[in-house]
């Protein structure tokens, strides 16, 4: 039941995603933060397997910094989605991560990008994706109302829409969302949609 | 049929190679024969879910605002069979950090005593007490390695460290939670209710170890897998004490005292005439 989706806008990209942990039935907690911040202007957000999503994402995220350590300069958002399927690639046939990436990252080079990234190491490069039972819902938002050169406020009111849809449609709804952008002056906690407290 | 593995054999070994004298032989590559067999996938998931226990338990643990407060029943269940009510589910792992068992006993009782090993090298090392996120991320990194391998751990790490009180969940599929309330095993779902309507964080820690005892208790009246004792325990700035053991069966009496019947005819002697 986990949701993550994003798209790119005028010169920013925006990530959403569920904030929900949860094991069988039980929700064990409603503010989990599952959109990494990997570096100032990357975001990854990561929905699947409990265990595989934070420890991928983490090796991940420690990869691109020793990367930006040994080099001095960071990683483009292209090389650091090609790093991430090429991981996943390597992993699929020995001990697959059942991990679902979406990574937004800008440059000033490149402008805003956004990468999608499946469980079984599919890489695009495309302008709106979505994961998870909420993709059937948002999806279809995205691509009846999406346009190029979005301003924010039109970005967030279109994941309002789709975070609205999901919740009145789908039958076991995350109950809270948070929003990430990423623009020239960072990768950034924008919002969060919350129905319960905790 | 005979399934060809040659293509997943790698060349160099993965970790360090046996020679290694400083191996502690727990970093080798975990490994086994496969089984011949036709269906693979199938033998797999039936022998994950034949080793895997069920979780028979109720367990939980939250913040409040003069530390963490643990608590859990203490019954063994293997099927319909009680193997025994009085378990020990809260493992200390040192005097400022307690351990919650869920799932294999004998796999709880073994990691948390890894654990404690590891928690009082790092105090040797670093001249200083692990913190709780360190401790549980240790922990974490260790179930992960051997996850899809048929451990079956669901715990909660509790203490005080230099920050305050610290809870993590963590369990054998490799998840880690930070959080202020958690409860694992099949009970769960029931203490969660009488959980979250009674909490409070300002609560004083009489109201908190009431709240945790009463807690289990409703767990364990609904719960055929939970029973036998409610201990609870209190994790404060100067480590974990047992604040009460009490057994179910006298809770629920206690709570729920027999109110004498009211009896509307009495039997009397007949009059012989």
């Amino acid at each position: 039941m986990e949701c993550v989706f994003g798209m790119v806008g005028k010169d920013f990209a925006l990530v959403v995603a569920d904030t929900s942990a949860v094991n069988s039935i039980l929700v064990h907690k409603s503010n989990e933060d599952k959109i990494m911040v990997l570096d100032n202007h990357k975001l990854m957000g990561a929905s699947g397997e409990a265990g595989d999503r934070a420890q991928f994402t983490e090796y991940v995220q420690k990869n691109v910094s020793l990367y930006q350590f040994r080099n001095g300069i960071p990683l483009t958002t292209k090389a650091a989605a090609n790093f991430i399927r090429g991981e996943l690639a390597t992993a699929l046939r020995k001990n697959p991560y059942q991990v679902n990436i979406i990574l937004a990252g800008y440059e000033k080079e490149t402008g805003p990008s956004l990468y999608f990234i499946d469980y079984i190491a599919t890489l695009h490069k495309v302008d709106k994706a979505a994961f998870g039972y909420g993709s059937y819902f948002a999806l279809s938002m995205m691509d009846r109302h999406y346009h190029p050169d979005m301003t924010v406020e039109e970005a967030v009111k279109l994941a309002d829409q789709c975070i609205d849809e999901i919740r009145s449609r789908l039958v076991v709804a995350p109950q809270n969302f948070v929003i990430k952008i990423v623009d020239k002056d960072g990768a950034r906690e924008h919002s969060w949609r919350r129905t319960t407290k905790e | 049929m005979k399934l060809d593995f040659s293509g997943l054999e790698s060349s160099a070994p993965l970790y360090g190679g046996n020679d290694n004298l400083l191996s502690d032989g727990f970093s080798d590559a975990p490994s086994f024969d496969l089984p011949v067999t036709s269906d693979f996938d199938g033998f797999q998931k039936n022998s994950i879910q034949m080793v895997k226990p069920a979780k028979g338990t109720t367990t939980l643990a939250f913040i409040f605002k003069d530390g963490v407060m643990v608590a859990a029943d203490s019954r063994a269940s293997m099927g319909g069979y009680i193997s025994s009510q009085s378990v020990k589910k809260i493992i200390e792992i040192n005097p400022y950090m307690l351990g919650t068992m869920a799932g294999g006993a004998a796999d709880c009782q073994f990691w948390h005593r890894n654990l404690g090993i590891k928690c009082r090298l790092h105090e040797l090392a670093n001249k200083r007490r692990i913190s709780v996120t360190g401790a549980s991320k240790l922990l974490a990194n260790i179930l992960y390695s051997y996850r899809g391998m048929g451990l079956s751990v669901g715990t909660m790490i509790a203490g005080w460290d230099e920050k305050g009180p610290g809870l993590y969940y963590v369990d054998s599929e490799g998840g880690r939670l930070k959080g202020t309330k958690f409860s694992v095993g099949s009970g769960s779902p029931y203490a969660y209710g009488v959980l979250d309507s009674g909490y409070n964080y300002d609560m004083s820690i009489d109201e908190a170890a009431e709240l945790a005892r009463r807690a289990i208790y409703h767990a364990t009246f609904r719960d055929g897998a939970s029973g036998g004792v409610a201990s609870v325990y209190h994790v404060g700035p100067t480590g974990w004490t047992k604040l009460s053991g009490d057994d179910v069966g006298e809770l629920h009496y206690s709570y729920y005292p027999v109110e004498p019947a009211v009896v509307e005819h009495e039997m009397t002697e007949a009059v012989t005439a």
